[in-house]
């Protein structure tokens, strides 16, 4: 059986990991997206977007205040054993990762908005599993900004419109976020299944590297279609202008009834925050996201 | 135009800022989000004061990270939220409390505009996230209001110094940067949708 304090050192580990140091592909996407861009405006918010990522990391603080809703993405391996524990464990972790690094505060009751102080609560920190092959427990801490999941969408897109709908469903999400979600922004899209797998779609996405396609060729088309779009609106970084609102397009797509056609959008803002590790079955662990 | 204001700031030279302008100001400036907004307009309607004067003031869209430190508070990460959520409130609030600086990201609506031409006030984006930047430009806490609001809803009185760069978007002359990007981006829809094979309805 999984050891119980190793799971939850290791959430608080990955918890301030992800808060403190955006993963390399983003950062390498900012830095080049600077140099993409030609307005002053758009120069200096992306100037301080990178004088701040050097910030966070030298003075080891969060590199934005708000350290999100605190959403998990779990892969269990078959030959891994038992994950008896685990929630509890990582419950723990928030709780002191919210004290020890220190985060925000984030999760409120949905209706009296009475904030628990310590970003736990019911559903929450939001657990999301899956079951791989292999003999280890794959761990991500997502810490998701509410700026960016504000800017979520769902349609459920006639059919008949095919993908001119899909796209066109996307673009307009995008133009209508507008500089909300601090872009340059990543944009997930899950297409097809169920509503509720659309929208699961489109934020696991949001976990895939920048500039890695989709491995079906006509989907890494459509990624890269959407992209040169998104670039081409004029929203620009914090949607003062410029010409790179996205850095990337994900999208993912499952089979769906023949009557429906679900498209999910999911916004990611700069602050792309994510960390990876393996526990695995010897007790041995290995962080995937960052070097260390 | 680069100015250096101090807080709090004349509205003779809050006229003077255009859009585009580049702000860094120094002085006593506080936080508002939602919930601090619904509670200094509750007070100011009961008749009774708020706890602090701001008159030619800031105020800051923005729930920080902060930390207790010998007896008193740290802010580690201050960064904006998005203002439009505080739309429903900023005319009114303005109105009554006479700020001269509305910082935050993403700009807001016609509603504030106005008011803003009308009273002397102006609206600055400072970039989204970039809260350890902004954390830096802070000397000290003064002080913190409304704590039962919870960390990010309090008011928090912070002391700071050249916090910036700010960036007018919205000044007391009726203009908006947002309005001119959001124009341009409405003129790039059309080719947008033929580029993606879009026939528009
Ligand atoms: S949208 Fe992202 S970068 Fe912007 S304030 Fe929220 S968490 Fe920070």
């Amino acid at each position: 059986m999984v050891d119980a304090k190793l799971v939850e050192d290791l959430a608080v580990d990955l918890l301030r990991l992800a808060a403190i140091e955006l993963p390399s592909d983003v950062k390498g996407a900012l830095e080049k997206a600077r140099g993409q861009e030609s307005s002053d405006i758009a120069k200096a918010n992306l100037d301080a977007i990178l004088e701040n990522i050097r910030l966070a990391e030298s003075m080891k603080r969060p590199v934005c205040q708000d350290t999100g809703l605190i959403v998990f993405f779990l892969n269990v391996g078959h030959d891994f054993g038992s994950v008896k524990g685990v929630p509890e464990a990582i419950a723990k972790g928030t709780k002191r990762a919210t004290e020890e690094i220190p985060l925000r505060p984030n999760a409120v009751h949905p209706i009296t908005r009475k904030n628990s102080g310590d970003n736990t609560g019911a559903y929450v920190p939001i657990l999301n599993w899956s079951y791989v092959e292999g003999d280890y427990l794959e761990i991500t801490a997502f810490p998701k900004g509410g700026g960016s999941e504000n800017m979520t969408f769902f349609s459920m897109v006639k059919p008949g419109e095919g993908i001119a709908g899909i796209k066109k469903f996307v673009i307009d999400s995008v133009i209508s976020s507008g500089g909300q979600p601090c872009p340059p922004t990543i944009i997930g899209v899950g297409v097809g299944g169920t509503a509720d797998l659309a929208m699961k779609l489109a934020k696991k996405c949001l976990l895939r590297p920048i500039g890695q396609r989709h491995s079906d060729p006509e989907i890494a088309k459509l990624e890269e279609e959407l992209l040169k779009a998104i670039n081409s609106t004029g929203i620009g970084p914090m949607g003062l202008g410029g010409n790179i609102t996205s850095l990337d397009v994900h999208v993912d797509y499952a089979h769906c009834h023949t009557a429906s056609l679900p498209v999910a959008v999911n916004t990611q803002c700069w602050a792309a925050r994510r960390a990876t590790a393996r526990i695995y079955k010897d007790g041995s662990v290995e962080i995937l996201s960052h070097r260390r | 135009m680069e100015y250096r204001l101090r807080i709090p700031i004349p509205e003779s030279d809050v006229r003077k800022l255009k859009i585009g302008d580049i702000v860094y100001v120094t002085g006593t400036m506080v936080t508002a989000r939602d919930q601090a907004h619904r509670r200094a307009l509750a007070l100011h309607k009961e008749g009774k004061p708020i706890p602090i004067d701001l008159r030619g003031g800031v105020v800051f869209h923005c729930g920080p990270v902060v930390k207790k430190k010998d007896g008193g508070w740290e802010i580690v990460a201050a960064g904006p939220t998005t203002s439009t959520r505080m739309e429903l409130f900023q005319a009114e609030f303005i109105e009554a409390f006479r700020p001269s600086i509305i910082v935050g990201k993403g700009g807001m609506g016609p509603r504030t505009a106005e008011a803003m031409k009308k009273f002397g006030a102006v609206y600055c984006d400072f970039t989204g996230g970039a809260a350890v930047l902004a954390a830096k430009a802070v000397e000290s806490v003064r002080g913190v209001e409304w704590f039962e609001l919870g960390i990010p809803e309090a008011m928090w009185i912070l002391e700071v110094k050249d916090f910036g760069p700010l960036l007018v978007t919205i000044d007391s002359h009726g203009n908006s940067h947002h309005a001119n990007v959001a124009k341009i981006v409405e003129e790039n829809r059309p080719k947008i949708y033929s580029m993606l094979g879009i026939t528009s309805k």
